[in-house]
């Protein structure tokens, strides 16, 4: 197969595109793309302070690579959540990203969850008991929470997270498959500030996740390989399977899931329902904004980790 | 002689002369969800491999909490 662009050996072949480039060529697509994404769903602006989340995989250390090639204002914040029992999942996946800063001479943010607050996530995943064995849910609530924290308490405009094409694909089946339709009306590249809530975007949702594997190769990115121990056999891994097999049938099925839905999203399909709460309240206890009144999922979920008195 | 791909640490073997998309659907794993390296570089769907090709098959897929 040959690059479209010189006719040299082709690296990497994109289907959904009929697309094939040379490593180059495909070097430089993938910016010129994430360029592109950025000004079409009016992500931010070249004068912005963008915080990357930064998790030590491909799609995060990627996208961090990819905004400073294209010249932004763009510093990391890494999370330690203290998942080293089986594998030293958090250890090695710190090291990378600290590494990755470090030859590149970029700002990186630490946060470690346990220094921070007493407990690693699966110790916070067992004394508040929540997920069926699985810390996810007390993960996915203690990273909102400490990157909205971080990006608001340090000034920066904008959070930017890597997720990919079949990131977004997945839980866009699996809100489907249920139809959540206060969480299909949330998803999208952007979702904008508000009462305290920093602006997050996903610059790399149209990419599928093996463009983002072949770029972090292609660049020499040294990520973590190894998934989280406990995402093995998740559901969200499951979907993306799915997906994949549709894909390999139909090239372009999950790209035209997604972009058929965003579109549909903008037309009006999914309306705010006139009951939805309207107004955000400040938790009383971190000051966050949250969607009910009293305290937060957050600081509900820390008072539960604590001794009884 | 024939042709070894590792996913994870796991050897399969297929008879060489076939594409990689012919050889990883004999071992059944999905050409979208893996990067195949060989000698270093990355091969795409329409290669064939030969008589001890040592192909890496990296998994693309991370996944988790959103």
């Amino acid at each position: 197969m040959k690059c479209r662009a010189c006719g040299a050996k082709a690296a990497v072949n994109m289907r959904q595109h009929k697309l094939a480039l040379c490593k180059e060529h495909f070097l430089d697509w993938i910016p010129e793309q994430t360029a592109r994404f950025i000004k079409k769903y009016r992500m931010f602006g070249p004068e912005e302070k963008i915080l990357v989340a930064v998790s030590g995989g491909k799609d995060s250390l990627s996208l961090w690579d990819i905004l400073r090639r294209l010249g932004y204002n763009a510093d990391g914040l890494y999370l330690g959540l203290g998942i080293d029992e089986e594998i030293s999942y958090s250890d090695e996946s710190r090291r990378l990203t600290e590494q990755f800063a470090r030859e590149r001479g970029l700002k990186l943010h630490v946060v470690d969850i346990q220094a921070e607050y007493g407990h690693s996530i699966p110790v916070l995943a067992t004394l508040t008991h929540r997920g069926q064995n699985r810390p996810c849910s007390v993960c996915g609530v203690a990273k909102r929470h400490e990157m909205n924290r971080m990006a608001r308490d340090l000034g920066y405009d904008v959070l930017a997270t890597g997720h990919n094409l079949d990131d977004e694909a997945a839980v866009l089946f699996g809100n489907t498959l249920s139809w959540q339709s206060e969480f299909l009306l949330r998803q999208g590249p952007v979702l904008p500030e508000h009462d305290g809530l920093a602006r997050k975007v996903k610059p790399l949702c149209r990419f599928y996740e093996k463009e983002m594997a072949a770029y972090a190769i292609l660049r020499g990115i040294e990520y973590m390989y190894e998934e989280c121990p406990f995402s093995v056999g998740s559901t969200s891994i499951y979907y993306k399977e799915l997906l994949n097999r549709l894909e390999t049938d139909r090239p372009g099925a999950k790209l035209a899931f997604y972009l058929k839905f965003l579109e549909a999203r903008a037309n009006g399909l999914f309306i705010q329902p006139e009951d939805a709460p309207q107004a955000m309240y400040n938790c009383p206890s971190c000051g966050q904004p949250t969607q009910y009144e009293g305290k937060c999922s957050f600081c509900r979920m820390m008072e539960k980790a604590q001794p009884e008195q | 002689m024939t042709v070894k791909l590792v996913l994870r640490g796991k050897e399969y073997e297929v008879k060489p002369g076939m594409t990689l998309l012919d050889s990883l659907k004999k071992i059944d794993i999905l050409s979208e969800s893996v990067i195949a390296v060989r000698d270093g570089e990355m091969i795409l769907d329409d290669e064939i491999l030969k008589d001890g090709d040592l192909v890496k098959l990296v998994s693309v897929i991370s996944g988790g909490a959103q």
